[in-house]
Protein backbone atom coordinates (compact mmCIF):
# COMPACT_ATOMS: atom_id res chain seq x y z
CA UNK A 1 0.00 0.00 0.00
CA UNK A 2 1.32 3.23 -0.84
CA UNK A 3 1.64 5.18 2.66
CA UNK A 4 2.30 8.65 1.09
CA UNK A 5 -1.26 8.51 -0.79
CA UNK A 6 -4.01 11.03 0.07
CA UNK A 7 -6.28 8.17 0.80
CA UNK A 8 -3.80 6.71 3.26
CA UNK A 9 -3.36 10.05 4.89
CA UNK A 10 -6.52 10.62 5.51
CA UNK A 11 -7.73 7.15 6.67
CA UNK A 12 -5.02 7.51 9.25
CA UNK A 13 -5.53 10.25 10.89
CA UNK A 14 -9.28 9.68 11.03
CA UNK A 15 -8.81 6.19 12.44
CA UNK A 16 -6.24 7.92 14.90
CA UNK A 17 -8.09 10.78 16.13
CA UNK A 18 -11.33 8.01 16.89
CA UNK A 19 -9.37 6.08 19.13
CA UNK A 20 -7.98 9.30 21.23
CA UNK A 21 -11.52 10.57 21.11
CA UNK A 22 -12.55 7.33 22.53
CA UNK A 23 -10.06 7.15 25.04
CA UNK A 24 -10.56 10.82 26.79
CA UNK A 25 -14.06 10.43 26.46
CA UNK A 26 -13.63 7.03 28.19
CA UNK A 27 -11.34 8.64 30.87
CA UNK A 28 -13.24 11.52 30.99
CA UNK A 29 -16.43 9.50 32.33
CA UNK A 30 -14.51 7.06 34.76
CA UNK A 31 -12.91 9.82 36.32
CA UNK A 32 -15.89 12.54 36.68
CA UNK A 33 -17.68 10.95 40.04
CA UNK A 34 -13.87 11.54 41.61
CA UNK A 35 -13.47 14.69 40.55
CA UNK A 36 -16.82 16.49 41.31
CA UNK A 37 -16.06 14.99 44.77
CA UNK A 38 -13.08 16.62 44.82
CA UNK A 39 -14.22 19.74 43.71
CA UNK A 40 -17.24 19.57 46.43
CA UNK A 41 -15.05 19.31 49.21
CA UNK A 42 -12.75 21.94 48.16
CA UNK A 43 -15.38 24.26 48.20
CA UNK A 44 -16.09 22.85 51.39
CA UNK A 45 -13.27 23.67 52.96
CA UNK A 46 -13.45 27.17 51.48
CA UNK A 47 -16.86 27.56 53.63
CA UNK A 48 -15.37 25.59 56.46
CA UNK A 49 -12.52 28.47 56.34
CA UNK A 50 -14.36 31.66 56.62
CA UNK A 51 -15.87 30.15 59.92
CA UNK A 52 -12.18 29.83 60.94
CA UNK A 53 -12.30 26.01 61.19
CA UNK A 54 -9.73 23.93 59.01
CA UNK A 55 -10.73 20.13 58.80
CA UNK A 56 -8.15 17.56 58.83
CA UNK A 57 -7.98 16.17 54.90
CA UNK A 58 -9.83 13.65 54.30
CA UNK A 59 -12.49 14.79 56.71
CA UNK A 60 -13.76 17.83 54.80
CA UNK A 61 -17.09 16.65 53.89
CA UNK A 62 -17.83 14.98 57.09
CA UNK A 63 -17.22 17.94 59.39
CA UNK A 64 -18.73 19.96 56.45
CA UNK A 65 -22.19 18.16 57.61
CA UNK A 66 -21.04 18.31 61.21
CA UNK A 67 -21.01 22.13 61.16
CA UNK A 68 -23.01 23.79 58.29
CA UNK A 69 -26.11 23.14 59.56
CA UNK A 70 -28.09 24.95 57.94
CA UNK A 71 -28.24 26.08 54.17
CA UNK A 72 -30.18 28.46 52.17
CA UNK A 73 -31.16 31.14 49.15
CA UNK A 74 -32.43 34.62 49.79
CA UNK A 75 -32.76 37.49 47.19
CA UNK A 76 -32.02 41.12 48.06
CA UNK A 77 -35.03 41.53 49.81
CA UNK A 78 -33.97 38.90 52.44
CA UNK A 79 -37.04 36.69 51.57
CA UNK A 80 -36.12 33.17 51.46
CA UNK A 81 -35.78 31.72 47.90
CA UNK A 82 -37.73 27.82 47.78
CA UNK A 83 -36.40 25.15 45.10
CA UNK A 84 -32.86 26.69 45.00
CA UNK A 85 -29.55 24.80 47.02
CA UNK A 86 -26.87 27.28 48.03
CA UNK A 87 -24.47 25.08 47.78
CA UNK A 88 -25.18 24.46 43.88
CA UNK A 89 -25.57 28.37 43.24
CA UNK A 90 -22.89 29.56 41.06
CA UNK A 91 -22.28 32.47 42.62
CA UNK A 92 -19.54 34.01 39.55
CA UNK A 93 -22.46 33.81 37.03
CA UNK A 94 -25.08 35.78 39.92
CA UNK A 95 -22.23 38.08 40.61
CA UNK A 96 -22.85 39.82 37.38
CA UNK A 97 -27.07 40.26 37.60
CA UNK A 98 -28.49 43.17 38.90
CA UNK A 99 -28.28 42.91 42.70
CA UNK A 100 -32.76 42.21 42.54
CA UNK A 101 -32.11 39.52 40.56
CA UNK A 102 -29.30 37.56 42.04
CA UNK A 103 -29.92 34.15 44.20
CA UNK A 104 -28.26 34.88 47.14
CA UNK A 105 -26.83 32.17 49.08
CA UNK A 106 -26.30 31.64 52.78
CA UNK A 107 -24.41 28.91 54.60
CA UNK A 108 -25.46 29.02 58.36
CA UNK A 109 -22.28 27.34 60.40
CA UNK A 110 -23.23 26.09 63.75
CA UNK A 111 -19.38 26.42 65.62
CA UNK A 112 -17.79 24.25 68.03
CA UNK A 113 -19.05 26.78 70.74
CA UNK A 114 -22.01 26.67 69.46
CA UNK A 115 -22.98 30.11 67.94
CA UNK A 116 -24.23 30.51 64.90
CA UNK A 117 -22.50 32.13 61.93
CA UNK A 118 -24.10 32.85 58.50
CA UNK A 119 -21.18 32.50 56.13
CA UNK A 120 -21.94 33.96 52.27
CA UNK A 121 -19.82 33.77 49.07
CA UNK A 122 -17.87 36.70 46.89
CA UNK A 123 -16.87 37.00 44.25
CA UNK A 124 -15.06 39.07 42.06
CA UNK A 125 -11.53 40.00 39.41
CA UNK A 126 -8.06 40.52 41.07
CA UNK A 127 -5.41 41.59 38.02
CA UNK A 128 -4.58 38.24 36.08
CA UNK A 129 -8.18 36.81 36.74
CA UNK A 130 -10.68 35.67 38.96
CA UNK A 131 -10.99 36.18 43.22
CA UNK A 132 -13.46 34.79 45.05
CA UNK A 133 -14.16 34.10 48.77
CA UNK A 134 -16.55 33.64 51.70
CA UNK A 135 -17.34 36.04 54.31
CA UNK A 136 -18.86 34.99 57.97
CA UNK A 137 -20.88 37.15 59.90
CA UNK A 138 -22.18 37.31 63.67
CA UNK A 139 -25.65 36.60 64.81
CA UNK A 140 -25.61 40.20 65.01
CA UNK A 141 -25.20 40.44 60.84
CA UNK A 142 -22.80 43.32 61.25
CA UNK A 143 -19.41 41.85 62.56
CA UNK A 144 -17.32 39.77 60.55
CA UNK A 145 -15.97 36.68 62.58
CA UNK A 146 -14.16 35.26 59.56
CA UNK A 147 -13.22 35.61 56.14
CA UNK A 148 -11.32 33.66 53.29
CA UNK A 149 -10.40 34.81 50.35
CA UNK A 150 -8.62 32.72 47.10
CA UNK A 151 -7.85 33.17 43.72
CA UNK A 152 -6.85 32.16 40.53
CA UNK A 153 -3.71 33.10 39.15
CA UNK A 154 -2.49 36.84 40.98
CA UNK A 155 0.84 37.48 41.16
CA UNK A 156 2.34 35.27 44.16
CA UNK A 157 4.40 37.22 46.78
CA UNK A 158 1.90 40.22 45.66
CA UNK A 159 -1.44 39.67 45.20
CA UNK A 160 -1.53 36.03 45.88
CA UNK A 161 -1.10 37.05 49.29
CA UNK A 162 -4.76 37.68 49.68
CA UNK A 163 -5.17 33.96 50.38
CA UNK A 164 -2.70 33.90 53.61
CA UNK A 165 -4.36 34.42 57.24
CA UNK A 166 -2.53 37.79 57.54
CA UNK A 167 -4.20 39.26 54.66
CA UNK A 168 -8.04 37.81 55.44
CA UNK A 169 -7.60 37.63 59.57
CA UNK A 170 -7.74 41.49 58.96
CA UNK A 171 -11.12 41.50 58.67
CA UNK A 172 -12.23 39.84 61.73
CA UNK A 173 -14.31 42.64 64.15
CA UNK A 174 -14.98 44.79 61.52
CA UNK A 175 -18.18 45.87 60.97
CA UNK A 176 -20.16 46.43 57.94
CA UNK A 177 -23.46 48.62 59.66
CA UNK A 178 -21.43 51.74 61.17
CA UNK A 179 -23.90 54.41 62.65
CA UNK A 180 -26.90 52.82 61.26
CA UNK A 181 -24.91 52.81 57.76
CA UNK A 182 -24.48 49.61 55.61
CA UNK A 183 -20.91 50.11 54.79
CA UNK A 184 -18.84 46.76 53.41
CA UNK A 185 -15.69 47.11 54.15
CA UNK A 186 -13.26 49.39 52.34
CA UNK A 187 -9.61 48.16 51.40
CA UNK A 188 -6.93 50.88 51.31
CA UNK A 189 -3.44 51.41 50.98
CA UNK A 190 -1.10 50.69 54.21
CA UNK A 191 -0.99 53.59 56.47
CA UNK A 192 -4.51 55.47 54.88
CA UNK A 193 -7.88 55.44 55.56
CA UNK A 194 -10.77 55.42 53.87
CA UNK A 195 -12.78 58.70 53.25
CA UNK A 196 -16.42 57.88 54.81
CA UNK A 197 -15.52 56.73 57.96
CA UNK A 198 -16.05 53.26 57.40
CA UNK A 199 -14.54 49.97 58.49
CA UNK A 200 -11.13 49.30 56.54
CA UNK A 201 -8.37 46.83 55.89
CA UNK A 202 -5.03 47.73 54.86
CA UNK A 203 -4.86 46.11 51.02
CA UNK A 204 -1.18 44.32 50.15
CA UNK A 205 1.88 46.87 48.74
CA UNK A 206 2.38 45.64 45.45
CA UNK A 207 -0.83 44.06 45.07
CA UNK A 208 -2.74 46.98 44.16
CA UNK A 209 -5.30 46.13 41.66
CA UNK A 210 -5.87 42.70 43.30
CA UNK A 211 -6.40 44.75 46.75
CA UNK A 212 -8.69 47.06 45.01
CA UNK A 213 -10.63 43.86 43.28
CA UNK A 214 -11.36 42.69 46.56
CA UNK A 215 -12.83 45.83 47.91
CA UNK A 216 -14.59 45.95 44.56
CA UNK A 217 -16.16 42.37 44.92
CA UNK A 218 -16.70 43.30 48.69
CA UNK A 219 -18.89 46.09 47.86
CA UNK A 220 -20.66 44.18 45.02
CA UNK A 221 -21.42 41.22 46.77
CA UNK A 222 -22.09 41.96 50.54
CA UNK A 223 -24.38 44.87 49.22
CA UNK A 224 -27.26 42.40 48.36
CA UNK A 225 -27.15 41.05 51.42
CA UNK A 226 -27.64 44.36 53.07
CA UNK A 227 -31.68 43.46 53.94
CA UNK A 228 -31.01 40.07 55.29
CA UNK A 229 -27.94 40.66 57.65
CA UNK A 230 -29.95 43.31 58.72
CA UNK A 231 -32.62 41.12 59.91
CA UNK A 232 -30.85 39.36 61.52
CA UNK A 233 -30.14 42.22 63.83
CA UNK A 234 -33.70 42.51 64.92
CA UNK B 1 19.62 -0.65 12.22
CA UNK B 2 23.19 0.23 11.43
CA UNK B 3 24.59 1.52 15.10
CA UNK B 4 23.60 -0.25 17.95
CA UNK B 5 21.17 0.85 20.19
CA UNK B 6 22.82 0.87 23.99
CA UNK B 7 19.76 0.89 26.41
CA UNK B 8 22.05 1.86 29.36
CA UNK B 9 23.15 4.92 27.72
CA UNK B 10 20.13 5.41 26.00
CA UNK B 11 18.40 5.42 29.77
CA UNK B 12 21.60 7.12 31.66
CA UNK B 13 22.27 9.88 29.26
CA UNK B 14 20.00 11.91 29.18
CA UNK B 15 20.42 12.28 33.10
CA UNK B 16 23.48 14.17 33.23
CA UNK B 17 25.83 13.92 29.49
CA UNK B 18 22.55 14.78 27.60
CA UNK B 19 20.34 16.14 30.39
CA UNK B 20 17.41 17.85 28.11
CA UNK B 21 17.24 21.30 30.29
CA UNK B 22 20.88 21.43 31.04
CA UNK B 23 22.58 20.35 27.73
CA UNK B 24 19.87 20.85 25.58
CA UNK B 25 18.66 23.54 27.68
CA UNK B 26 14.58 22.55 26.52
CA UNK B 27 11.63 22.78 28.47
CA UNK B 28 13.02 26.04 30.41
CA UNK B 29 9.05 27.67 30.47
CA UNK B 30 8.18 25.20 32.98
CA UNK B 31 10.74 24.94 35.48
CA UNK B 32 10.44 28.82 35.72
CA UNK B 33 6.66 28.32 36.39
CA UNK B 34 5.84 25.16 38.64
CA UNK B 35 8.80 24.99 40.74
CA UNK B 36 8.31 27.91 43.77
CA UNK B 37 6.94 24.69 45.65
CA UNK B 38 8.67 21.28 46.03
CA UNK B 39 5.31 19.61 45.74
CA UNK B 40 4.17 20.85 42.07
CA UNK B 41 7.56 20.24 40.66
CA UNK B 42 7.76 16.81 41.39
CA UNK B 43 3.62 15.83 40.23
CA UNK B 44 4.99 17.94 36.87
CA UNK B 45 8.09 15.87 37.13
CA UNK B 46 6.28 13.01 37.33
CA UNK B 47 3.92 13.63 35.14
CA UNK B 48 6.14 14.43 32.03
CA UNK B 49 8.24 10.95 32.61
CA UNK B 50 4.36 9.22 32.69
CA UNK B 51 3.30 11.62 29.15
CA UNK B 52 6.71 10.98 27.75
CA UNK B 53 7.35 7.04 28.29
CA UNK B 54 3.62 6.37 26.90
CA UNK B 55 4.24 8.81 23.99
CA UNK B 56 7.56 7.30 22.85
CA UNK B 57 6.67 3.74 22.72
CA UNK B 58 2.77 4.79 21.21
CA UNK B 59 4.74 6.36 18.54
CA UNK B 60 7.14 4.06 18.57
CA UNK B 61 4.97 1.07 17.61
CA UNK B 62 3.39 2.82 14.96
CA UNK B 63 6.17 4.26 13.40
CA UNK B 64 6.32 2.30 10.09
CA UNK B 65 2.46 3.39 9.56
CA UNK B 66 2.67 6.83 10.15
CA UNK B 67 2.31 9.02 6.78
CA UNK B 68 5.54 11.33 6.63
CA UNK B 69 3.52 14.32 5.79
CA UNK B 70 1.60 14.45 8.90
CA UNK B 71 3.64 12.67 11.27
CA UNK B 72 3.52 15.75 13.64
CA UNK B 73 0.38 16.23 13.54
CA UNK B 74 0.37 12.40 14.74
CA UNK B 75 2.60 13.11 17.28
CA UNK B 76 0.53 15.94 18.56
CA UNK B 77 -1.92 13.97 18.81
CA UNK B 78 -0.92 11.58 20.69
CA UNK B 79 0.60 13.50 23.31
CA UNK B 80 -2.38 15.64 23.66
CA UNK B 81 -4.56 12.88 24.48
CA UNK B 82 -1.80 11.65 27.45
CA UNK B 83 -1.68 15.12 28.74
CA UNK B 84 -5.46 15.31 28.67
CA UNK B 85 -5.76 12.09 30.28
CA UNK B 86 -3.16 12.90 32.95
CA UNK B 87 -4.76 16.17 33.96
CA UNK B 88 -7.59 14.17 34.62
CA UNK B 89 -5.87 11.74 36.49
CA UNK B 90 -4.22 14.53 38.70
CA UNK B 91 -7.78 16.14 39.11
CA UNK B 92 -9.25 12.84 40.40
CA UNK B 93 -6.39 11.63 42.68
CA UNK B 94 -3.94 14.40 43.23
CA UNK B 95 -6.57 17.72 43.06
CA UNK B 96 -4.22 20.20 45.41
CA UNK B 97 -1.67 19.44 43.00
CA UNK B 98 -3.90 19.99 39.85
CA UNK B 99 -4.64 22.77 41.23
CA UNK B 100 -1.77 24.67 42.09
CA UNK B 101 -0.59 23.52 38.75
CA UNK B 102 -3.25 24.47 36.84
CA UNK B 103 -2.84 24.94 33.26
CA UNK B 104 0.59 24.07 33.12
CA UNK B 105 0.03 20.56 33.12
CA UNK B 106 -1.93 20.96 29.88
CA UNK B 107 1.10 23.00 28.85
CA UNK B 108 3.17 19.67 28.78
CA UNK B 109 1.67 19.66 24.68
CA UNK B 110 4.01 22.10 24.48
CA UNK B 111 7.36 21.22 25.94
CA UNK B 112 9.91 21.19 23.45
CA UNK B 113 11.58 17.81 25.38
CA UNK B 114 8.58 16.10 24.07
CA UNK B 115 8.24 16.50 20.04
CA UNK B 116 12.01 16.71 20.44
CA UNK B 117 12.18 12.92 21.95
CA UNK B 118 9.46 11.65 19.53
CA UNK B 119 10.83 13.31 16.83
CA UNK B 120 14.41 12.38 17.06
CA UNK B 121 14.23 9.09 18.69
CA UNK B 122 10.94 7.03 18.70
CA UNK B 123 10.25 7.92 15.20
CA UNK B 124 13.47 5.92 14.27
CA UNK B 125 13.64 3.37 17.35
CA UNK B 126 11.97 0.02 18.81
CA UNK B 127 9.93 0.30 21.12
CA UNK B 128 11.64 -0.54 23.99
CA UNK B 129 14.59 1.63 23.83
CA UNK B 130 12.41 4.31 22.99
CA UNK B 131 10.53 3.47 26.43
CA UNK B 132 13.91 3.64 28.04
CA UNK B 133 14.49 7.33 26.05
CA UNK B 134 11.13 8.66 27.54
CA UNK B 135 12.17 7.69 31.03
CA UNK B 136 15.08 8.81 30.93
CA UNK B 137 14.87 11.92 29.62
CA UNK B 138 11.67 12.10 31.64
CA UNK B 139 13.48 11.73 34.93
CA UNK B 140 16.69 14.13 33.75
CA UNK B 141 13.72 16.39 33.63
CA UNK B 142 12.43 16.06 36.46
CA UNK B 143 15.72 15.94 38.48
CA UNK B 144 16.47 19.57 37.24
CA UNK B 145 12.59 20.76 38.29
CA UNK B 146 13.63 18.87 41.81
CA UNK B 147 16.52 20.60 43.00
CA UNK B 148 15.16 24.24 41.47
CA UNK B 149 11.71 23.47 43.40
CA UNK B 150 14.09 22.49 46.19
CA UNK B 151 16.34 25.64 46.91
CA UNK B 152 13.41 27.88 45.79
CA UNK B 153 10.77 26.43 48.71
CA UNK B 154 13.35 26.11 50.84
CA UNK B 155 15.21 29.73 50.99
CA UNK B 156 11.83 31.49 49.07
CA UNK B 157 8.90 30.06 52.03
CA UNK B 158 11.59 28.63 54.29
CA UNK B 159 9.39 25.27 54.07
CA UNK B 160 9.87 22.15 52.65
CA UNK B 161 6.98 19.74 50.40
CA UNK B 162 4.82 22.76 53.39
CA UNK B 163 6.64 21.56 56.43
CA UNK B 164 8.39 24.58 58.22
CA UNK B 165 12.11 23.41 58.07
CA UNK B 166 13.48 26.79 58.87
CA UNK B 167 13.21 26.94 62.77
CA UNK B 168 11.75 29.56 64.07
CA UNK B 169 15.06 30.87 66.38
CA UNK B 170 16.38 31.48 63.06
CA UNK B 171 13.85 33.98 61.82
CA UNK B 172 14.14 35.38 65.32
CA UNK B 173 17.96 35.98 65.20
CA UNK B 174 17.00 38.38 61.98
CA UNK B 175 17.07 35.72 59.10
CA UNK B 176 14.27 36.63 56.58
CA UNK B 177 12.74 34.84 53.65
CA UNK B 178 14.08 35.76 49.93
CA UNK B 179 11.24 37.01 48.29
CA UNK B 180 13.27 36.75 44.79
CA UNK B 181 13.43 33.23 45.49
CA UNK B 182 9.75 32.89 44.72
CA UNK B 183 9.54 34.85 41.52
CA UNK B 184 10.28 33.01 37.94
CA UNK B 185 13.86 34.94 37.50
CA UNK B 186 15.54 33.11 40.35
CA UNK B 187 14.56 29.80 38.77
CA UNK B 188 16.75 30.96 35.43
CA UNK B 189 19.40 31.91 37.23
CA UNK B 190 19.14 28.40 39.43
CA UNK B 191 19.28 26.66 36.34
CA UNK B 192 22.17 28.91 34.95
CA UNK B 193 23.79 27.86 38.46
CA UNK B 194 23.04 24.05 37.50
CA UNK B 195 24.46 24.48 34.10
CA UNK B 196 27.56 26.29 35.55
CA UNK B 197 28.37 23.54 37.93
CA UNK B 198 27.27 20.43 34.99
CA UNK B 199 29.97 22.40 32.34
CA UNK B 200 32.73 22.65 35.06
CA UNK B 201 32.22 19.09 36.27
CA UNK B 202 31.79 17.33 32.35
CA UNK B 203 34.54 19.48 30.47
CA UNK B 204 34.00 17.71 27.40
CA UNK B 205 30.62 19.87 27.73
CA UNK B 206 31.98 23.41 27.52
CA UNK B 207 31.89 25.22 24.03
CA UNK B 208 34.71 27.75 23.06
Amino acid sequence: MNKQSNTYTIIYIIILVVVVGTALAATSLALRGRQQDNVNADKMGQILAAALIAPEKGKVVSEFDRYITEQFVVNDRGEKIDGVRAFDVNVAAQSKLASDRRELPVFVCTTPAGDRKYIVPVYGAGLWGPIWGYVAFDENGSTIYGAYFAHQGETPGLGAEIEKPAFSSQFEGKNVFKDGRFRPIAVVKAGQQPLDGEDYVDGISGGTITSKGVGAMLSNCLTPYKKFLQNLNQ
Amino acid sequence: MADKINNREVLFNPLSKNNPVVVQILGICSVLAVTAKLEPAIVMGVSVIAVLAFANVIISLLRNTIPTNIRIIVQLVVVAGLVVIVDQVLKAYAYDASKQLSVFIGLIITNCILMGRLEAFAMANKPWPSFLDGVGNGIGYAVILVIVGFFRELFGSGTLLGYTVIPQSFYDAGYVNNGLMILPPMALILVACIIWVQRSYNKDLQED
